[in-house]
């Protein structure tokens, strides 16, 4: 298996100083689905953006299916990660679900027939084939969730990242949402506060806090070592308890 | 983030000729014909009379109940105002109507303005009942309307939904904190609540730019799919402007 995520010593700081990301090592293989954790404001969703350019590493590297990340190659990188943003507003700006989803493969310049066809392909993916012709804001708040993952499936994408996936989510949107997910055949790094999610969703998880990767096992045995999880300020929902292993 | 939006839209779904017509054939034809039914002279009551007849023929035809165009009319109430103060401010010769002393000129003005506005009003109402927003956009795009004013409208469209509802989550947030605007030593508190969603704005259009750039965008949006119009479209479209404009030199010529 060959990786489809390489972080080698990653570190950011924000123009005005600020350390962000302080020497972050990750790896995640072809085909894994890895939850990302860690307390708000941990940085969790700088390093989303390190992964297809958008933030550029103030020192380390970032590599996706081998290729570098940098200046000369955005345009094949940002095909390669897909990332879903958390508040679906913010992704679908186009007048029509169809017209959102095409966009990304218009933009890699794609033939009508071609993007026709994975514009479909993604609809059918994510289950929104009936609402297509449909402006987004006509669409409820789990539809134009998973609208958003259509928008990035189109790219035909190397990794997924989903920022939030489950935030304000009814539980049946939840878990319709988990279902198209777990019915994709794609790489996933997950970015959640919702633990249960991502003992349902990912096999294996890291904890990122104080800047960098603390924490990396499997799921199931991370979330059943409550001292380790308090330690990153984490908890499972009232009520809830995973079994140690 | 509630889904109870209003599903508020011009557009009334068909399959008659006007809907078929692509968006940049209609957008032409409606403002030639609009210019055409300000050109007509005020004096010739007939060729208004045409004009109205036209509309009501094309808005049979393309399935809208007349009733509906009457509701939209009503945007025209303001200019209608303006037009009933016209014969009683306007200067000139006077005339006796009813036992009113009004002025022949303004008369004619009031008219004239009502006329026009009712007709052009129709005019756009069939334009706006048989095309789709976004029709329109890649009309005026196909028009070779610049790409970032398209752009900018497209957006504008996408996200007035997003910001009222905004809003009207700052009011709610506002009021159920006992706060009611009544008087003007409140306004400060508006102009706050204005400036705050100035400020979420800005901070979604960054995000957004963000997740378009996340999907390969280069300053360039995508061109429209699909062909242009063809002759014959243009053609059967603007007979409406060139039928217009025929009436109009008729009755210009008839003064």
């Amino acid at each position: 298996m060959s990786d489809a995520l390489r972080l080698r010593g990653l570190s950011f700081s924000y123009p005005d100083g600020h350390l962000a990301l302080d020497g972050v090592d990750l790896t995640v293989q072809q085909g894994e689905r890895v939850a990302l954790l860690g307390p708000n404001g941990a940085g969790k969703t700088t390093l989303a953006l390190h992964l297809n350019g958008i933030h550029t590493a103030t020192s380390g590297s970032v590599e996706i299916s081998g290729m570098p990340v940098d200046k000369g190659n955005l345009a094949e990188i940002r095909r390669r990660v897909g990332i879903v943003f958390q508040d679906p507003d913010d992704q679908l700006f186009m007048p029509t679900v169809r017209d959102d989803v095409a966009f990304g493969p218009r933009n890699l310049g794609l033939g009508q027939a071609e993007v026709a066809q994975r514009v479909d392909q993604a609809l059918t993916q994510v289950r929104l084939h009936d609402v297509a012709d449909r402006p987004p804001h006509h669409l409820s708040f789990g539809q134009r969730r998973r609208a958003a993952v259509a928008t990035v499936l189109a790219m035909d994408p190397d990794i997924l990242v989903l920022d939030e996936p489950s935030s304000n989510l009814d539980p049946a949107a939840r878990r319709e949402l988990a279902e198209v997910l777990l019915s994709l055949d794609v790489t996933i790094l997950m970015i959640t506060h919702d633990l249960p999610y991502a003992l349902q969703l990912c096999p294996r998880s890291v904890v990122l806090a104080d800047h960098r990767i603390q924490a990396d096992a499997p799921t199931a045995q991370l979330l059943a070592d409550d001292e380790q999880l308090a330690k990153y300020r984490l908890e499972l929902p009232f009520g809830f308890s995973v079994p140690t292993a | 983030m509630s889904g109870g939006h209003a599903h508020h839209t011009l557009y009334l779904p068909g399959t008659s000729v006007l809907h078929r017509l692509p968006a940049q054939v209609k957008l032409v034809a409606a403002v030639l014909a609009v210019l055409a039914i300000v050109a007509a002279p005020r004096e010739q009551f007939w060729a208004f009379g045409v004009f109205a007849v036209v509309i009501v023929i094309l808005a049979v035809t393309a399935g809208i109940p007349l009733l509906l165009i009457a509701r939209r009319l009503l945007i025209e109430l303001p200019f209608i105002g303006f037009a009933l103060l016209l014969p009683f401010v306007a200067s000139g010769e006077r005339t006796d109507v009813l036992g009113l002393h009004l002025s022949t000129d303004g008369l004619w003005g009031a008219w004239e303005l009502l006329a026009t506005a009712t007709l052009g009003v129709s005019v756009s109402i069939l334009l706006a009942s048989t095309t789709p927003l976004r029709e329109v956009l890649t009309g005026l795009e196909r028009l070779r309307m610049p790409t970032l004013i398209v752009q900018i409208m497209s957006f504008m469209i996408r996200y007035a939904d997003v910001v009222a509802d905004e809003l009207r989550r700052m009011r709610i947030a506002r009021e159920s904190r006992g706060f009611v605007a009544s008087n003007i030593r409140h306004w400060p508190v508006l102009g706050r609540s204005a400036g705050a969603l100035f400020v979420r704005c800005f901070e979604r259009g960054e995000r957004v730019h963000l997740a378009m750039l996340s999907r390969g965008y280069t300053g360039r949006m995508p061109q429209p799919e699909g062909d242009g119009a063809t002759m014959t479209t243009w053609g059967l479209a603007l007979s409406l402007p060139v039928l217009f404009a025929a009436v109009s030199l008729t009755a210009a010529v008839l003064t």
